[in-house]
């Protein structure tokens, strides 16, 4: 089997979770090989995550220049190229830095590429099966694919269970003069920090939260209407802030804010992976939505298959009847 | 500023729910339309135009029957339409694909070349194979472009809904990420305003393509089947009236403290 690599990423010395998936992706492909971790950045930082990789990794390779601050696909793309050797499986998660660097380092690499990978089936000779998912979640595919001229695999956060790494007393390899300097074609010039908004929707204990099936912008009152009776905010997803409907503040979501109330309503969402990943601390989850099959049913603890539009305000006036007689 | 968008028509999944026939979709009962994230990336590339000049220029990878996004894309504002199609070309993974748009803009002039981040199948892929074969700067899940003089300075969306600002020189290839812009709406009428105008197709030996790169047999990535994973987790569906449901919701979150 040809040698196998995990890219980990790291940010100021911490390494991220996303990086637990990988590995136990990595051992799926296979159980005992020696694994090489690839690690980039910079200074004390990229030292002291290298020499923590070793607990688990037989080899770390270190890359380190002042250009990966902060971390630059274009440049790491070049320099991976330059020193993983031809045919080797690459992994790494599939975040928004590997949509950057992945593709096209697998063009680089003359390696067939699959990304987002859900699991690791099997190794059968130089095939490896996995799973990924299609259409937002709705159904799965089994994909096979040709490792024998290598593979880049980006492996979705979360997806597989991260496992105990057998004690590895790995070694750091210094790759930083071999990879040598880089001139990109893109230059990081600032980081814009997110807008907190108007209303502050990871400070509530109760979340109605809007997806596409709301239909128009018009309904979102519907919601409000809800969120204000149960004391709560309303948030979103993707489709709604995309379309403007809600300022991007009020998105749930990898690309927007990680929540963590008591209750989450989900109001026509499909549940897509980047949605549900924003939510923590195991709220109760309650979705209504019309298509049974959408996926938030599988994370949701209790759904209702019915037209919002007719849902949300009987919910609503039930509630603030109570409201009436509680007072 | 000559620019380029590649598109594809996908199963609008958002209207429709998605069935199984055996291991592969039922096709059948499936509105098709452009991908979502390709049609802001046509807007964008109309804005850009609209602001400095130039033309829009929108290519497919498909058949006939992918002409009707071309099309829509045209009825926006697009200028010219291009159907990349050829036997050998069917079955391509997504290097296949990327070869096959690298070749039509080697054979041609663009400044800019726009993707959407991903389609239907979830690879995001194309945009980043196509920049590496191209040899062209690439930068994925872009939700701002600003042209200066050579070079763009453009935003990407990074975790959180931080924005990642670079520069990046020109020709490059960009991702675009949904909600970079307010996409324009398109009427009946402004697609039938677009239906006589020429839709040039090119094959493989046009575009100089070595028909042992691309299709089924080059692909080192299949998809074997599609099914409905066994699912270890799932929401008690409530089966009960609407009062009966707002009862039990009321209930439940009542029980968890939602409720004051």
């Amino acid at each position: 089997m040809a040698r196998i690599f995990v890219i980990v990423p790291q940010i100021d010395g911490v390494i991220e979770d996303s990086a637990a998936t990988v590995f136990a992706a990595a051992r799926k492909i296979d159980a005992t090989a020696p694994l090489t971790a690839v690690v980039s950045g910079f200074g004390p930082a990229l030292d002291a995550v290298a020499t923590e990789l070793c607990s688990s990794y037989a080899e770390v390779w270190k890359v380190g220049s002042a250009s990966f601050l902060p971390p630059n696909a274009e440049i790491l793309r070049v320099a991976l190229a330059k020193i993983v050797p031809a045919g080797s499986i690459l992994l790494m998660p599939h975040d928004h830095f590997a949509i950057d660097l992945a593709p096209g380092l697998s063009i680089k690499l003359n390696s067939a590429f699959v990304s987002d990978v859900v699991d690791v089936e099997a190794v059968i000779g130089s095939q490896l099966k996995v799973v990924r998912q299609e259409f937002g979640g709705q159904v799965s595919t089994h994909v096979a694919s040709d490792m024998s001229s290598g593979i880049v695999i980006t492996v979705r956060p979360g997806a597989l269970k991260p496992i105990t790494a057998a004690p590895a007393n790995g070694v750091v390899i210094d790759k930083s003069a071999e990879v040598g300097t880089i001139t990109p074609k893109r230059r990081y010039l600032e980081t814009i920090v997110a807008d907190s908004g108007d209303v502050d929707i990871t400070k509530h204990s109760v979340l109605v939260s809007v997806g596409r099936g709301i239909g128009e912008q018009e309904n979102i009152s519907i919601a409000e209407e809800l969120a204000e009776a149960l004391g709560g905010a309303v948030s979103c997803s993707r489709p709604v802030a995309d379309a403007k409907w809600l300022d991007k503040s009020r998105q749930v979501g990898t690309s927007g804010k990680t929540v963590k109330p008591k209750v989450y309503i989900a109001c026509g969402i499909s549940g897509a992976f980047q949605h549900v990943a924003g939510l923590k601390g195991n709220p109760l989850i309650i979705a209504i939505n019309k298509n049974p099959k959408a996926p938030i049913f599988q994370v949701a603890d209790v759904g209702i298959v019915d037209d919002l539009l007719e849902f949300l305000p009987a919910l609503t006036e039930k509630v603030r009847e109570l409201h009436t007689i509680s007072k | 500023m000559e620019i380029l968008v590649c598109v594809k028509r996908v199963p609008d999944t958002s209207e429709n729910e998605i069935e199984l026939t055996g291991n592969d979709v039922n096709r059948d009962d499936l509105v098709y339309s452009i991908n979502e994230w390709d049609n802001y990336a046509v807007e964008e590339a109309i804005q850009i135009v609209g602001r400095v000049g130039g033309n829009v220029t929108v290519v497919t990878v498909g058949t006939e029957e992918d002409e009707e996004v071309l099309r829509r894309e045209m009825a926006m504002g697009a200028k010219n339409g291009v159907l990349l199609t050829d036997e050998a070309f069917n079955g391509s993974d997504g290097k296949g694909i990327a070869s096959i748009l690298a070749a039509y803009i080697t054979t041609n002039k663009f400044d800019l070349i726009l993707t959407g981040v991903q389609a239907d199948d979830g690879a995001a892929q194309v945009g980043g194979m196509l920049a590496a074969l191209l040899d062209y700067p690439y930068a994925s899940l872009v939700n701002s472009i600003e042209v200066l003089d050579g070079k763009l300075r453009i935003g990407r969306e990074v975790e959180g809904g931080n924005k990642e600002v670079s520069e990046i020189d020109l020709p490059c290839v960009l991702s675009i990420q949904t909600g970079i812009n307010e996409p324009r709406y398109v009427g009946m009428r402004g697609i039938r305003q677009v239906a006589s105008i020429p839709i040039p197709t090119f094959g493989a030996d046009e575009l100089g393509v070595d028909p042992a790169i691309v299709g089924e047999a080059a692909a080192r990535v299949k998809r074997l089947d599609y099914f409905v994973p066994a699912v270890g987790r799932t929401a008690e569906i409530l089966h009960g009236s609407r009062e009966e449901n707002v009862e039990k919701v009321i209930e439940l979150v009542e029980a968890k403290g939602g409720l004051k």
